[in-house]
C-alpha cells in the first residue's frame, strides 16, 4: 500500500491547519480552502437544523385531516421557508462547499484552490444571501412555495418575496464562485501524474457539478430578476393582462432549477464513488463510464426541464420531446448504480459506518430514480404530478440521495477534517435508524400520491389519515437518527479517538498526509504513479464479461 | 366517496383511468423488480464478500463494455417501452373528442365556478352523466389553479389568460374528489369540491330541476348587447364596422398582417381584451379593449353566445345537452352532437 510508504508520523506538536493559527480573525479571513469548507460546514448545518425545525411542524400539521396547529397561512410559509432553505441553503452547497472545499484540492495533489480569495468571498456571499433570506422569515416569511410561482408570487402573495427572492438572488453568486474555483483548480493545479483519468470519480463529479452551477445559476438569478421587477414595477412579463405569460416564469425557473438537482445530487453520487471502492478495496468497476456518465447527466440534465409542465398547457408534443429526453436521462444514473453494485463483486467489503450510508445511498436512490420514471411517462404524471408521489420520489433523490451521501463523505473524512475519529457504534446506530425513519416517512407518500392526495394541503380528507400518521412516526425517527450524529460528530472533535493520518488504508492523495493536514495540505508535492483506487498491482487484474477477442484496458 | 376494491389505488371511474392504472401497474412492476435485484445483489455481495482479515487485498477487476453495453441498452429499451406508452395514452387524453359536450369551469381563489351550456351553474360540484364525453374548457380569475380529479386520473393548470382544456368519460355513477392540484395560496386546501356521477336519466332530472337559470349563450348575448358590441359586429354578428361574429368560431381567419388565425377560444377571449393584438383583415384599430370590464366568466358567455352563431345551416350550440340556444332546459336526450362542434 502506497499509504505505508509514504506516512510520516506526527511529531506531539505538529502544526496543522486547525492550530497554525488562533483567534476569530484567522478564521474570517483565511483563505485555507479547509478552514472555509468548516466555516460552510457550520453554516450549512445552521440552515438545515432551520429546515428540520419547519419539517418537525408540516410533520406534526398533517398528523390530524383537520388544521389543528397551524393555521392554513402559517402551514403555507413553514412549507415554503422549509423548501427554500433546505434546496438553497443547505442542499445546494452542502457537499461542494463543504466536502468539495475541503477535498478537491487535497485530492488532486493541489495546495489550495485557483482561487482563494474567491473562495472565501463565495463564504461571506452565501452568509450575506442567508441573511437576507432570514431576515425575509423574520420579517413575516414568504407562502409562495419555493417554486414562486407567477401570477401568485408577483399579483397575489402578501408575503416577503422580493426579499426572499434578493436572498437567493445573492446566494447563487456563491455557487457561481464555488463551481468556477473548481473548474480552474481540476484544470490547472493537478499534481504530477495526476492525470484526468487517475482523478478519483469525487472529483469527476464536481467538475460536471461545476459546469452545472456556473451555467444554470445566472438563469435563476435572471428568473429572479424579473420577477423581482414584475412584482414591484409591474412591467408584464408574466402578467397577460399586460401581454405576459405566467408559464414563462415555469419555463425559466425549471431551466435552472431541474439542474440544479443534478447540482445537488451530482456530488453526492461522487461520494457514493468513493465510499463504495474504498470500503470495498477495489477499484471501481467501469471507471470511465462513471466519470462519463456525470458529464453526461451535467448536459443532458439541461433538456428536460419541461417535464416540469406536463399538466401547465405546455403543447402536447413539447411534452413528449421532453418525456423522450427524460427518461434518456435516466440511463446514465443507472449506468452508475450497476457499476457500483459490480465494484462489489470480489471485494473486501467493510461494514463501517461510511460504506453503511453508501449501501443505503444505492438503494434509495434506485428507488428515487426508478420513481422519477413515473413521472416521465407522461400519462401517469397527469395522474401524479403535484401529489405526495412527487414529494416522495424528490425526497429520495434529495434526502435518501444526498444527505445520505453528504453523512457517509463526513463520516469517512471525519479523521481527516478534525484529526478525531468518530464513535464507530453510534455511527452505525444512527445510520441504521436514518434509514429506517426515512424509508417509513416517505414510502407511504408515494401511495398518498397515487391515491389522490395533493401537496401542498394544510387540511385533507380523513382516508389518507393512516398513512399520514406513518408518515409522521417517520420522520420523528428520521429526526433523532439525524441528531445523533450532531452530537457525537461534536463530542468527538474534542473527546475523539486520534486519527491516523491514514485511518482506512487507502491510496488516494487526500490520505498521504497528516491529519489533520497542515496548511499547505502536502509538505511535498506529491508525484502521482498509480491510478484511483488502485489497491493492488494492475497486472493481478480479473477480467470478467470481456467481448470475444476484445482487449482489455483500464475501462 | 366512492372507494376502489384494491388497495392504494383510488375508484377507477373514467374510460383512461384503467388504462392509466395499467400502465402504473406496470411501472410499479419494473421499479419493484430492479428495486429487489439491486437490492438482493449488493446484499448477497456485502455477506459473500464481506472483509475477513483487516489486511486482505482483493484482486482487482477490469471494467467490462460488454457488460456495460448490456446494462445501459436494456435499460433504455425498457425506458422507451415506458416511453411510447405514456406519451400514446397522453395523447388520447389531451384530444377532447370532438363531439364532447361542453363544460366551463372558472376557477377563482379559493373555488370553483362551474356553467354547464344549458344554463345551470354549481360551485365546487360537478354533476355529469355516465358514459357521455365531457370537455372542460377552463380559465381562472387570478393565479394558476389546477383541475384534479384524482378517479379519472385526469388533471390540468387552469391558467389566467388561456383556456385550457381537459376530458372525460364516466363509466360509473357515484361521488368522487375533485382538487385544486397547484398551490394558489391562504386557502389552497379548501379549494375543493366533488363530482357526481349519474345515471343519464338521473341527470337529465337533475338538469331539468333547475330550469330558470340562463344559459351562458343567452347571458353572452345579453352582454353583446349591454357592452355595446352589437353596434359594430351587428345583432346577430353579421358585422359592420367589424368583422362578422357569425359561423366566424372554428373557422380560419385572415389577419392584416397577411396571416391567419384559428378563431379558436383563445383567439376570441384576446380580441376582446386585447383587440389590436391579431386585426382581421380589412378592418381598423378601433375597436376599444376590454381588459378589466369583463370578467372571466362574462368572457366565456360571450364566447358561448358567439359559439351559438354558426350560421343558418348549423343553429345548434355546440354539443350543447340540449340543441337550443335559448337555454329552456330542454331533454338532454337532444345532445346528439353536431359534428363541427367543440372543434379545436
Amino acid at each position: 500500500m502506497k499509504a505505508m510508504e509514504t506516512f510520516v508520523a506526527p511529531t506531539p506538536a505538529r502544526i496543522n491547519y486547525l492550530n497554525a493559527t488562533y483567534g476569530l480573525k484567522s478564521w474570517l479571513l483565511t483563505r485555507d480552502h479547509k478552514r472555509i469548507a468548516l466555516l460552510y460546514l457550520g453554516s450549512i448545518s445552521f440552515f438545515f437544523f432551520i429546515g428540520g425545525l419547519y419539517a418537525m411542524f408540516i410533520r406534526l400539521e398533517l398528523l390530524t385531516p383537520q388544521g389543528d396547529l397551524l393555521q392554513s397561512t402559517t402551514y403555507n410559509k413553514v412549507f415554503t421557508q422549509h423548501g427554500i432553505i433546505m434546496v438553497f441553503f443547505f442542499l445546494i452547497p452542502s457537499i461542494p462547499a463543504t466536502l468539495g472545499n475541503f477535498l478537491v484540492p487535497m485530492m488532486i495533489g493541489a495546495k489550495d484552490l485557483a482561487f482563494p480569495r474567491i473562495n472565501l468571498l463565495s463564504w461571506y456571499i452565501y452568509i450575506l444571501g442567508g441573511i437576507v433570506t432570514i431576515y425575509a422569515l423574520l420579517a413575516g416569511g414568504i407562502d409562495t412555495g419555493w417554486t414562486f410561482y407567477t401570477p401568485f408570487s408577483t399579483t397575489f402573495s402578501n408575503s416577503y418575496v422580493v426579499a426572499a427572492g434578493l436572498g437567493i438572488f445573492i446566494n447563487g453568486f456563491s455557487s457561481i464562485l464555488t463551481g468556477l474555483n473548481f473548474i480552474v483548480t481540476i484544470h490547472t493545479m493537478r499534481a504530477p501524474g495526476m492525470t484526468w483519468f487517475r482523478m478519483p470519480l469525487f472529483i469527476w463529479a464536481h467538475y460536471a457539478t461545476s459546469l452545472v452551477m456556473i451555467l444554470g445559476t445566472p438563469v435563476i438569478a435572471i428568473t429572479i430578476l424579473l420577477l423581482a421587477f414584475e412584482r414591484l414595477a409591474h412591467i408584464g412579463i408574466f402578467d397577460p393582462a399586460a401581454g405576459g405569460d405566467p408559464v414563462l416564469f415555469q419555463h425559466l425557473f425549471w431551466f435552472y432549477s431541474h439542474p440544479a438537482v443534478y447540482i445537488m445530487v451530482l456530488p453526492g453520487m461522487g461520494v457514493i464513488s468513493e465510499l463504495i471502492a474504498n470500503f470495498s478495496r477495489k477499484n471501481i468497476f467501469g471507471y470511465s463510464f462513471v466519470a462519463f456518465s456525470s458529464l453526461a447527466i451535467a448536459v443532458f440534465g439541461f433538456l428536460v426541464w419541461g417535464h416540469h409542465l406536463f399538466v401547465a398547457s405546455q403543447s402536447v408534443y413539447a411534452g413528449m420531446i421532453f418525456s423522450f429526453l427524460s427518461f434518456a436521462v435516466a440511463i446514465p444514473s443507472a449506468i452508475k448504480v450497476f457499476n457500483w453494485t459490480a465494484t462489489l463483486y470480489k471485494a473486501s467489503i467493510s461494514y463501517d459506518t461510511p460504506m453503511l450510508y453508501a449501501l443505503g445511498f444505492i438503494g434509495l436512490f434506485t428507488i428515487g430514480g426508478m420513481t422519477g420514471l413515473f413521472l416521465a411517462a407522461l400519462a401517469v404524471d397527469v395522474h401524479l404530478s403535484d401529489t405526495y408521489f412527487i414529494v416522495a420520489h424528490f425526497h429520495y433523490i434529495m434526502v435518501g440521495g444526498t444527505l445520505l451521501a453528504y453523512l457517509g463523505g463526513l463520516h469517512y473524512w471525519w479523521p481527516k477534517i478534525t484529526g478525531r475519529m468518530y464513535p464507530e457504534g453510534w455511527g452505525r446506530f444512527s445510520a441504521l435508524v436514518i434509514f429506517v425513519g426515512f424509508n417509513l416517512t416517505f414510502l407511504p407518500q408515494f401511495v398518498l400520491g397515487y391515491m389522490g392526495m395533493p401537496r401542498r394541503y394544510h387540511v385533507y380528507p380523513a382516508e389518507f389519515q393512516v398513512l399520514h400518521v406513518l408518515s409522521s412516526a417517520g420522520a420523528s425517527i428520521l429526526g433523532i437518527g439525524l441528531l445523533i450524529p450532531l452530537f457525537y460528530l461534536i463530542w468527538s472533535m474534542r473527546y475523539g479517538k486520534i486519527a491516523a493520518a491514514n485511518p482506512w488504508n487507502l491510496p488516494g492523495l487526500e490520505w498521504q498526509t497528516a491529519s489533520p493536514p497542515p496548511t499547505e495540505n502536502f509538505e511535498l508535492t506529491p508525484i502521482v504513479t498509480w491510478e484511483a483506487y488502485e489497491f493492488a498491482p494492475a497486472e493481478e487484474t480479473e477480467i470478467v464479461g470481456k467481448f470475444h477477442g476484445e482487449k482489455v484496458g483500464q475501462a | 366517496m366512492q372507494t376502489s376494491w384494491i388497495p392504494f389505488v383510488p375508484p377507477s371511474a373514467s374510460t383512461l383511468s384503467g388504462k392509466v392504472d395499467a400502465l402504473y401497474f406496470y411501472l410499479s412492476g419494473v421499479t419493484v423488480f430492479f428495486t429487489l435485484l439491486i437490492s438482493g445483489v449488493l446484499i448477497f455481495f456485502v455477506i459473500k464478500y464481506r472483509r475477513r482479515s483487516p489486511y486482505e487485498i482483493p484482486r482487482p477487476v477490469a471494467g467490462s463494455h460488454k457488460l456495460e453495453t448490456i446494462w445501459s441498452v436494456i435499460p433504455f429499451l425498457i425506458s422507451m417501452s415506458m416511453f411510447a406508452w405514456g406519451a400514446q395514452l397522453y395523447f388520447q387524453q389531451s384530444r377532447p373528442p370532438k363531439n364532447a359536450v361542453e363544460i366551463y369551469v372558472v376557477g377563482k381563489q379559493w373555488m370553483w365556478k362551474i356553467q354547464h351550456t344549458t344554463g345551470q351553474r354549481e360551485i365546487n360540484e360537478l354533476h355529469v352523466p355516465v358514459g357521455r364525453r365531457i370537455k372542460l374548457i377552463m380559465t381562472t380569475e387570478d393565479v394558476i389553479h389546477d383541475f384534479f380529479i384524482p378517479a379519472f386520473r385526469i388533471k390540468a393548470d387552469v391558467v389566467p389568460g388561456r383556456y385550457t382544456t381537459q376530458w372525460f368519460e364516466a363509466t360509473k355513477p357515484g361521488k368522487y374528489h375533485l382538487f385544486c392540484a397547484e398551490y394558489c395560496g391562504m386557502n389552497h386546501s379548501g379549494m375543493i369540491g366533488s363530482v357526481v356521477v349519474m345515471e343519464p336519466t338521473e341527470f337529465d332530472n337533475w338538469l331539468s330541476g333547475n330550469t330558470n337559470q340562463q344559459s351562458p349563450a343567452v347571458a353572452g348575448q345579453q352582454l353583446y348587447q349591454t357592452l355595446g358590441c352589437v353596434s359594430c359586429h351587428g345583432a346577430s354578428g353579421e358585422g359592420g364596422r367589424g368583422p362578422a361574429l357569425a359561423g366566424v368560431f372554428g373557422r380560419e381567419v385572415f389577419l392584416t398582417n397577411g396571416q391567419t388565425v384559428k378563431a379558436d377560444e383563445a383567439y376570441i377571449r384576446e380580441s376582446v381584451v386585447n383587440p389590436q393584438a391579431k386585426l382581421v383583415n380589412g378592418f381598423g384599430p378601433i375597436m376599444p379593449t376590454f381588459q378589466g370590464q369583463i370578467s372571466e366568466e362574462q368572457l366565456v358567455q360571450i364566447l358561448a353566445f358567439i359559439k351559438s352563431l354558426q350560421g343558418p345551416a348549423q343553429t345548434a350550440a355546440p354539443a350543447a345537452y340540449t340543441p337550443s340556444p335559448t337555454g329552456s332546459a330542454a331533454s338532454a336526450a337532444a345532445s346528439a352532437a353536431s359534428p363541427q362542434a367543440g372543434s379545436r
